[in-house]
């Protein structure tokens, strides 16, 4: 008995939570991953690209709440976010056009590009700040839960109860849905190859019936897309406020790197990797070992770290990678 | 066909190419030979628009293409291949070729959704020109192998096929019959041959294998120095002093006239 509470309580505190995030991760990752393979530099403005997209499709979900339109159990922002995806893709091929392209015809190394991103993170930074402010905001609606602690104790007779957010279901669903919808594109349409021939060999894609600006367009598009749909997510799970979004870019950099920058496959383990280490790392084990070992049961939170300091988690995997394996763990593009 | 006029490619001081003018008339196989570090490759980067020239013009049935990016040469019909060769290596061999024919419908997002019969119906035609392709190049048997996997001169092969999966009216040849053996230097000789007789390609190639320039080219353009040094058949440029001078260094060559000499 006691091992089972231990093992819910481990499910409800660790597990759940770590996939949820895990799949934000990844799909935050993915964006970064699709970027660096084509258009070859690390991409800074990402995790703002993010809250822009978290926050058109949050006007878009207020508007639609004030006119009454709601998905019953799902979160209304579900209906909001293909206007949220084509705003941000405006936006960043906007983007695009006005600053990337100068910047590719001068052939500029990478290095400049990860600048100009920089550059382009502030602005875009301000933007979000500008139109829905600094503060936290509220958008979800819908079923809270799908499990609550109390129904679960009552079903089980359990001590320990399991909760899952119907938001944190929505988001692992969402994020299979999209992962597969994004595989079956890479692998089987035409537009989808010729993004791996670029990602492959820029050279010979060159040479070839590829036009490089279409490819280019077309990845910002669906990298658009991704972070719409991670910034969403995210905001839907946790909460929306525009700074949280910019410190998530070093957990989807860890992560993109740690899978193998410019590998889509390495993006998603990465997510979880650095998710599943940020959780178990910052989590007070007390209550587990409480259940496992009761004769034992250690005075301390058995906790390897207090969760103010979850960032210097995905910094140090970070670190790790780079100093001994700077392609990641699917053979990715040199860092 | 393709006229070249002094064309210049330094690299800071370093003169890679320096001042070369040439031309490659339509229907030939011209040769371009020329000791290490004479610029032959630079010479083709510079056409082919990889890199851009220093000085100098070069002009394609008479227009100008001098700077144009290698993606707008392609759509003129100049196509080249590299020293090393290049592919897709996480696709079939047979993908890789796919890859080549530009215009294709299903490279908007709109028709990846809406269009997928055309899509189907273009690929189903594109799929059975590759598997021509493959079984003139005689390696029809790796048409799913990835391309990364399959041998470094069966690569040089798949390298001549994407030129033969478009109409290309020029194909610049870098090294092709470098490191591959005998048989597949063969294979690669007779479809050159044969794409110069059946299709009219014209090609420009370098080479370092005098027995396969000898057997393929007319004429034969020699490089040192970032310049062109001689032109002429193959048979009279293995004769010439100038060349063979440049080839051994005057060193070795006085050291071979002595040794005839005693």
């Amino acid at each position: 008995m006691d091992l089972l509470n231990a093992i819910v309580a481990f499910l409800n505190f660790v597990f759940v939570p770590g996939v949820a995030y895990g799949s934000q991760l990844a799909l935050g990752a993915l964006g970064v991953t699709l970027i660096y393979g084509i258009l070859r530099f690390s991409n800074f403005a990402h995790g703002d690209t993010m809250a822009f997209g978290a926050m058109a499709t949050i006007l878009m979900t207020w508007w639609l709440q004030s006119l009454g339109v709601s998905l019953g159990p799902l979160p209304t922002a579900l209906l909001a976010l293909p206007v949220g995806i084509a705003a941000t893709a405006l936006l960043v091929l906007a983007t695009d056009r006005m600053v990337y392209r100068f910047y590719r015809e001068q052939k500029a190394a990478p290095v400049i590009l990860v600048i100009v991103s920089m550059g382009v993170m502030f602005m875009m930074n301000g933007l979000v700040r500008f139109i829905i402010g600094v503060d936290d905001q509220r958008f979800a609606d819908g079923t809270r839960f799908i499990i609550s602690a109390r129904d679960f104790k009552e079903m089980t007779g359990l001590r320990e109860g399991l909760t899952i957010k119907s938001t944190a279901a929505l988001t692992v669903v969402v994020a299979i849905i999209v992962v597969i919808a994004l595989f079956w594109f890479l692998n089987k349409t035409r537009t989808g190859k010729s993004m791996r021939a670029f990602s492959d060999n820029e050279d010979l894609a060159l040479l070839s019936g590829i036009s490089p600006e279409r490819v280019v367009a077309i990845t910002w598009i669906i990298v658009a897309a991704l972070a719409t749909i991670a910034g969403t997510l995210y905001g839907l799970d946790k909460s929306f406020k525009p700074f949280t979004y910019f410190q998530l870019l070093l957990p989807i950099f860890a992560a993109a790197i740690v899978g193998g920058l410019g590998n889509p496959v390495g993006a998603i383990a990465g997510g979880f990797v650095v998710a599943f280490s940020e959780v178990t790392i910052t989590y007070a084990w007390k209550k587990v070992a409480g259940y496992v070992l009761p004769a034992w049961e250690p005075d301390g939170l058995v906790q390897l770290l207090s969760t103010d300091y979850k960032f210097a988690v995905s910094f140090a995997i970070l670190i790790v990678v780079l100093l001994f394996r700077p392609t990641g763990l699917f053979k990715g593009k040199a860092v | 066909m393709i006229v070249v006029e002094d064309l210049h490619k330094h690299f800071g001081g370093f003169h890679a190419v320096d001042g070369a003018s040439l031309e490659i008339a339509k229907g030939t196989i011209t040769g371009l030979i020329g000791p290490n570090g004479a610029g032959k490759t630079t010479l083709f980067n510079v056409i082919a628009g990889n890199l851009p020239a220093t000085s100098g013009r070069v002009t394609m049935e008479g227009e100008d293409i001098t700077g144009l990016t290698p993606h707008e040469l392609f759509h003129k019909g100049l196509l080249r291949t590299f020293q090393i060769a290049h592919e897709f290596s996480s696709m079939t061999c047979r993908e890789n070729l796919m890859m080549v024919p530009s215009g294709q419908s299903g490279e908007t997002l709109w028709n990846t959704w809406f269009g997928r019969r055309r899509i189907a119906n273009e690929e189903r035609a594109l799929r059975a020109k590759a598997d021509e392709v493959l079984e003139f190049l005689t390696i029809e048997h790796l048409a799913d192998h990835k391309a990364g996997q399959v041998s470094g001169g069966q690569k040089k092969l798949l390298e001549l096929g994407r030129t033969m999966m478009v109409d290309a009216k020029i194909v610049f040849l870098d090294e092709v019959g470098a490191g591959v053996n005998r048989t597949l230097l063969n294979t690669i000789g007779d479809a050159i041959q044969r794409l110069n007789t059946e299709r009219g390609y014209t090609f420009c190639m370098i080479e370092h294998d005098m027995d396969f320039i000898g057997r393929l080219c007319d004429p034969v353009i020699v490089m040192a120095e970032g310049k062109v040094l001689a032109e002429g058949a193959a048979s009279d440029i293995m004769q010439n002093e100038a060349v063979i001078e440049a080839y051994l260094g005057r060193g070795l060559k006085n050291k071979q006239k002595t040794e005839a000499a005693g």
